[in-house]
């Protein structure tokens, strides 16, 4: 089984994080106004390029591959986007940046290129999804903005293949999918699962979170016909929209943040459970198949895994056992192996180290990714393989020294 | 300790783990601001039920968790008039200082004795779990100490007091 690649780049969290094309460069923003450039030297990541021109905190990031733009997303209720020019006087290449258009009047929450990489959607606090196209005259962005029935900040987008269709996650708990046909940008879109005809704004279809939470992740799934959603309620809901069925996988983990499709039969989710999950199925059932982060291996750091560390050879059992049992008594804590124990220990058995909130595909075309990278609030960067699943060391086992009596 | 203390402090602690899952979340209301939901309480959708765990009818905790912040209430035990007191004097102590303290808030809530304020700029910076031994280990040491400052004032009163009187017994 592989070992993750784990790269830490800062000891801020990450917000967000975009690879360009060829994976050689990386642009993340370490929960501050300017987003970072890190170029792969080797094994290591080098800081090259700061991008400042947001003046409140970047929330989202996403890179065109092919057309080599940067797109980020800001709380000052901005979004630009940064193109490599070569600079009249030096000569050299900058990354210069083109205001939108947003006509959004909250912060904007998240952002992505359409697969075509000709339109891109930004959603944000305004109850409203900007769906931005460029303008040759203007020599700008412009958006038409996707309102109806929107009641709260939307917190994640995706595209579908075909670049017109779109689903959003909002703290309304609601998924929806969206029509974002523009007239100028897109070709008339061939007839899907979600509907014949799409004019802009359409509603084609909407799904409540089964409990009542926030819906933090939305995702299509290769070919499209597949939407997944992960809300606040613990839960993530495949819905297949041709049939009538809607999958919900309840967990008793901590709710899942963010998602990404590598086939059209397995799902990599992650969130404030510090570890990237894998789901699996098909049309006729979906389940959870396993965690990526392999909690009982030895990591690199593995002297802090045993914890106690300190204690002499002859009493550390002894004092180690006494710990257990004082912490259980006097502090509701279980000895629990996933979970810090020791008095001293503050290292968690998982990779991250905290939440992750971005999970993204590495390798592999759209519908075989062979490797996803995430990056959290911990500051890692870590990119995962696929296929090294590892059976749920569920967090009932962990915490069985918890059940009230 | 007591049998009643760790299923309490078990709930607490499951409790404020699977609540302290915040995330970034700018107002909706106002612009270009990013204030804690639970403290505004504008936007009824961010916010989530309020939980009240409690071991008898003085000692209760009120978790209220919202999108990008909670606020977690504790309702100290009180049995007799010098520990009310005494409470109130060691809460407005820490109160007063209550920027030494991070998540401390400036006053309490209705009803409760002392109230922690936790935004994810908090769980940004700090360790989740680290957060969670913090509040744990307070409310197990409030209790401890209000009762050992009781101890300490009946003592030194038994002192003055056996002093005073040592006058008259001649």
């Amino acid at each position: 089984m592989s070992q993750p690649e784990v790269y830490s780049l800062a000891q801020t969290p990450i917000t967000s994080h975009a690879f360009n094309g060829d994976r050689s460069q990386v642009a993340v923003s370490l929960s501050s106004k300017d987003v970072q450039i890190f170029e792969r030297q080797g094994h290591d990541w080098q800081p090259t390029e700061t991008l400042s021109e947001h003046d409140k905190i970047i929330t989202s990031i996403d890179w065109a591959p092919n057309t080599n733009r940067i797109v980020t997303s800001s709380q000052d209720r901005n979004a630009y986007v940064w193109q490599q020019t070569v600079d009249p006087q030096t000569g050299s290449t900058i990354w210069k940046p083109t205001l939108v258009l947003l006509r959004i009047n909250r912060a904007a929450t998240y952002v992505k290129w359409s697969p075509n990489e000709d339109k891109f959607a930004v959603a944000s606090g305004a109850r409203a999804i900007a769906i931005c196209s460029f303008d040759p005259e203007g020599d700008w962005w412009v958006s038409r903005l996707l309102k109806k029935p929107i009641r709260s900040t939307v917190l994640s987008v995706d595209w579908h293949p075909n670049n017109v269709l779109l689903a959003a996650g909002s703290a309304d708990m609601k998924a929806r999918v969206f029509s974002a046909y523009i007239k100028d940008v897109d070709k008339r879109p061939a007839a899907s699962v979600w509907g014949e005809k799409l004019p802009f704004n359409t509603i084609c279809g909407e799904y409540s979170s089964p409990s009542g939470g926030w819906v933090h992740t939305v995702g299509f799934s290769p070919s499209g016909d597949i939407l997944a959603f992960a809300s606040h309620d613990s839960t993530i809901n495949i819905v297949y929209p041709g049939g009538p069925a809607i999958y919900t996988i309840k967990s008793n983990t901590l709710p899942l943040v963010t998602l990404t499709w590598t086939t059209e039969e397995t799902i990599v989710a992650a969130g404030h459970d510090c570890q990237p999950y894998v789901f699996s199925g098909n049309e006729s059932g979906w389940q959870l198949a396993g965690t990526l982060d392999d909690t009982n291996a030895a990591k690199s750091s593995g002297g802090n895994r045993a914890g106690y560390g300190g204690a002499s050879p002859v009493g550390r059992l002894n004092s180690a056992a006494f710990n257990t049992f004082r912490n259980a008594d006097s502090r509701g804590m279980g000895s629990s192996p996933g979970q810090s124990a020791g008095s001293g220990e503050s290292e968690l058995f998982t990779v991250h180290q905290n939440t992750i909130t971005s999970v993204r595909p590495y390798d592999g075309a759209p519908g075989a990714v062979s490797r996803v990278s995430t990056s959290g609030v911990d500051g890692k960067l870590v990119v995962w393989d696929v296929n090294s699943v590892s059976p749920v060391q569920t967090l009932t086992a962990k915490m069985g020294g918890l059940h009230l009596k | 300790m007591s049998n009643t203390l760790r299923p309490y402090l078990a709930a607490v602690r499951s409790t404020l783990t699977a609540a302290l899952t915040l995330e970034d979340f700018a107002s909706q209301i106002v612009e270009r601001h990013n204030k804690p939901e639970v403290e505004v309480g504008t936007s009824k959708e961010v916010l989530l039920n309020p939980l009240m765990i409690s071991r008898n009818e003085n000692e209760k905790v009120l978790i209220e968790p919202s999108i990008n912040s909670i606020r977690l209430s504790i309702k100290i035990k009180q049995a007799d008039e010098i520990e009310r007191i005494l409470c109130h004097k060691f809460t407005r102590f820490m109160m007063q200082r209550a920027e030494n303290f991070v998540v401390l808030r400036r006053k309490p809530v209705k009803g409760y004795d002392i109230s922690f304020l936790i935004t994810n700029n908090h769980t940004n910076t700090m360790l989740k779990h680290k957060i969670v031994d913090f509040i744990i280990q307070f409310m197990e040491e409030v209790d401890k100490e209000i009762s050992e400052m009781k101890l300490s004032l009946n003592a030194r009163a038994r002192v003055v007091a056996e002093s005073y009187l040592l006058a008259f017994s001649s």
